[in-house]
């Protein structure tokens, strides 16, 4: 008797408990804190990028900007995610416009858009997740600074892509309303759990886009950077190559450079 | 002005001994515009066309310290209206940021605001109203600023020596009233006429996910009051009289979501009575629509002024529709449109705007605007003959 009673209790405490695991645990979790970890610290960095969109006649159009990020650190502890402000170089006629995001961690970003013809500093929407950013195949949720909080990491296999030994791993963003994807599959190799490739899955779960990262170098002895990265959309046959150059780390950026305020002084 | 020159080139002089960082950094545009009236003009002198061609260069140049150099002069030469044909300097500054602090000596532009048909609360820069009649191009004013950045805020303090009188339309110039504004003729309530001091501070913050800003100007009026008068006993003019004012504004934008909810306001003391005037909206963007990379934005917006039909201005009880599609092409094609509707006299206004790159230094400019059915009181009535296209070609480098 006492037994089944157990044996009930057992069973309905077991189809209680979700047969999904809470947000993010095990081995994927692992690897997504563990490439994280690995970059962490580096303070801040700028760069030049020149970004190449390419359509599916081969044609091509040239973007120059150069970025500056920086990291939130409060008594040595990131308390929240990164500051990135992005300033068009090229083509002349968006010449000086920025474009401001406060990365969080859980709750949407905040970003800032600077016209200069108008000299008008616009905040913008955080939905824009899935709209294209100025015209590539790369979103705004791709350019945003990758946070851990808002996924769940699901190891998935390991295989070896591109002669490299990797963890594939599957992240699934938790606000489920406010993305352009149902899921992403990550390949992280394993020496040093850099992400060398992703598949990026649309809501009705149809691979649509691919992203290799090329040419890493490393910096400072620690952190890694991939000087090539290239989006190609599947759907539409367009893709966008960004390629990284210039990479300085630990310029001396402060809270103030990245101020909505002083938008109209960047350049 | 001539102070303000020599000032400059003192600094240049004490600063252009240290090493460069961005050195003698060129870019502008250059750009042909040709403009075409749908119908036969109202007044004797007006043209069914006009064409013209305009500059902006910009030279930039910062110093290892930190501080920069930026001058853009403007011009203009127009076929048909000679005060159309005007040169400015839009810019002239020379600026130092600190860690938390920032001064600029010059000419410069400043831009307060957050709705998209009116710019209520914006006003120290002059409106430049020969260039377009969307209120947007502005004339360079001459100023001290000085800014302090706080963890609770930022702070401006301006100081602004030398005011900026309106541009208008001259006789022969389309998209004007009936009776023409003589600008050399402006009067001035204060004694010390256009060399009267003004002086403004703004406090700004963002929370959360609401960004505000609140200011205090005293000064000159941007908006004239124009007082028709006799240049000899047969012809009628204008006259700008510009007033004394203090002025008070907030502007204020909330992101909920996808939506934004955008409000301007200001409280003006002039010579006439004390008046309220606001504007609220909402705007709602669509990404990325069925699947494209097409992004469509809606626009929707009231304008209230308790003058009413006494209000200068052409929005005092109006609603405001528009929509934004940007299709994140190689192109950057743009297309915007807006309507607006007082729902006092029912007079309407129509614009669309459409644009895109071509080549990689090329951009096209089609507009158009209508004016429908403008009611015989309100200031509209006077462009009733004007509905316009413009079709400009400018060359960024």
């Amino acid at each position: 008797m006492n037994k089944i009673i157990i044996t009930t209790i057992i069973a309905l405490l077991w189809i209680s408990i979700p047969n999904q695991p809470l947000a993010s645990e095990g081995k994927g979790l692992e690897i997504a804190m563990e490439s994280d970890r690995r970059d962490n610290g580096w303070l801040d960095h700028t760069a030049k990028i020149r970004m190449i969109l390419k359509n599916k006649h081969g044609e091509e159009a040239i973007r120059k900007l150069h970025l500056s990020a920086k990291e939130v650190i409060s008594n040595g502890q990131k308390t929240d995610g990164d500051k990135i402000l992005i300033v068009f170089d090229n083509p002349r006629d968006v010449k000086g416009t920025v474009f401001l995001t406060y990365s969080h961690k859980r709750e949407d970003d905040d970003q800032w858009l600077y016209l200069p013809a108008l000299k008008r500093i616009k905040r913008i929407s955080a939905q824009n997740k899935s709209g294209s950013f100025v015209g590539s195949e790369f979103t705004y949720e791709d350019i945003a600074s990758e946070e851990i909080e808002k996924y769940r990491y699901d190891w998935l296999r390991d295989e070896v892509y591109d002669k490299q030994n990797c963890f594939v791993v599957e992240r699934t963003p938790i606000d489920k309303e406010n993305t352009g994807y149902q899921r992403t599959v990550i390949w992280y190799e394993k020496e040093n759990y850099l992400i060398v490739k992703a598949e990026f899955y649309d809501r009705k779960n149809m691979h649509i886009k691919t992203l290799t990262f090329k040419d890493y170098n490393q910096y400072l002895d620690k952190f890694w950077r991939a000087h090539e990265l290239n989006m190609v959309n599947h759907q539409n046959g367009k893709s966008t190559r960004l390629e990284w150059s210039d990479i300085t780390f630990q310029v001396g950026l402060t809270e103030q450079d990245f101020d909505k305020n002083r938008l109209k002084e960047v350049r | 002005m001539k102070q303000y020159v020599i000032l400059l080139l003192w600094l240049l002089g004490v600063l252009s001994v240290t090493p460069v960082v961005y050195a003698n950094e060129y870019s502008g545009f250059i750009s042909t515009e040709y403009i075409v009236f749908l119908n036969d003009p109202l007044y004797a002198d007006q043209q069914r066309t006009t064409a013209s061609f305009s500059a902006e260069p910009e030279y930039f140049h910062e110093f290892e310290n930190g501080s920069q150099v930026k001058i853009i002069p403007f011009g203009r030469y127009d076929a048909v209206d000679s005060n159309r044909t005007h040169v400015d300097l839009r810019e002239f500054n020379w600026m130092y940021s600190g860690e938390s602090c920032k001064v600029l000596v010059g000419i410069g532009k400043i831009f307060w605001g957050v709705t998209e048909f009116v710019h209520l609360v914006d006003i120290i820069n002059q409106t430049d109203s020969v260039e377009n009649i969307d209120g947007e191009s502005k004339l360079g004013q001459p100023m001290l600023q000085f800014s302090y950045l706080t963890n609770i805020g930022a702070f401006d303090f301006f100081i602004l020596p030398g005011f900026r009188e309106r541009t208008f339309p001259g006789n022969k110039g389309r998209l004007r009233s009936s009776i023409v504004v003589e600008m050399d003729k402006a009067e001035y309530e204060s004694g010390a006429k256009e060399k009267h001091i003004d002086f403004a501070i703004r406090y700004n913050h963002s929370i959360g996910d609401v960004d505000s800003g609140i200011y205090y100007f005293r000064g000159t009026g941007r908006e004239p009051i124009l007082v028709p008068n006799f240049d000899d006993p047969q012809n009628v003019i204008l006259i700008p009289f510009y007033e004394q004012i203090t002025q008070t504004g907030l502007d204020l934008q909330w992101i909920l979501g996808s939506w934004l909810l955008k409000a301007e306001a200001i409280y003006r003391n002039g010579k006439g009575d004390d008046f309220f005037s606001g504007i609220g909206g909402v705007e709602y963007t669509f990404f990325s629509i069925a699947d494209t990379k097409l992004d469509l934005g809606i626009i929707g917006e009231y304008a209230y002024d308790e003058r009413g039909e006494q209000a200068t201005v052409p929005y005092q009880r109006d609603v405001m529709a528009g929509c934004r599609l940007t299709l994140n092409d190689m192109a950057n094609s743009e297309i915007l449109t807006g309507i607006s509707h007082d729902i006092q006299n029912s007079s309407n206004y129509f614009t669309i705007e459409a644009s895109r790159r071509i080549g990689n230094n090329f951009k096209i400019t089609i507009e158009s605007g209508l004016f429908l059915h403008p009611a015989v009181d309100d200031i509209m009535y006077d462009l009733r003959e004007d509905d316009f296209i413009r079709l400009e070609v400018a060359y960024y480098f």
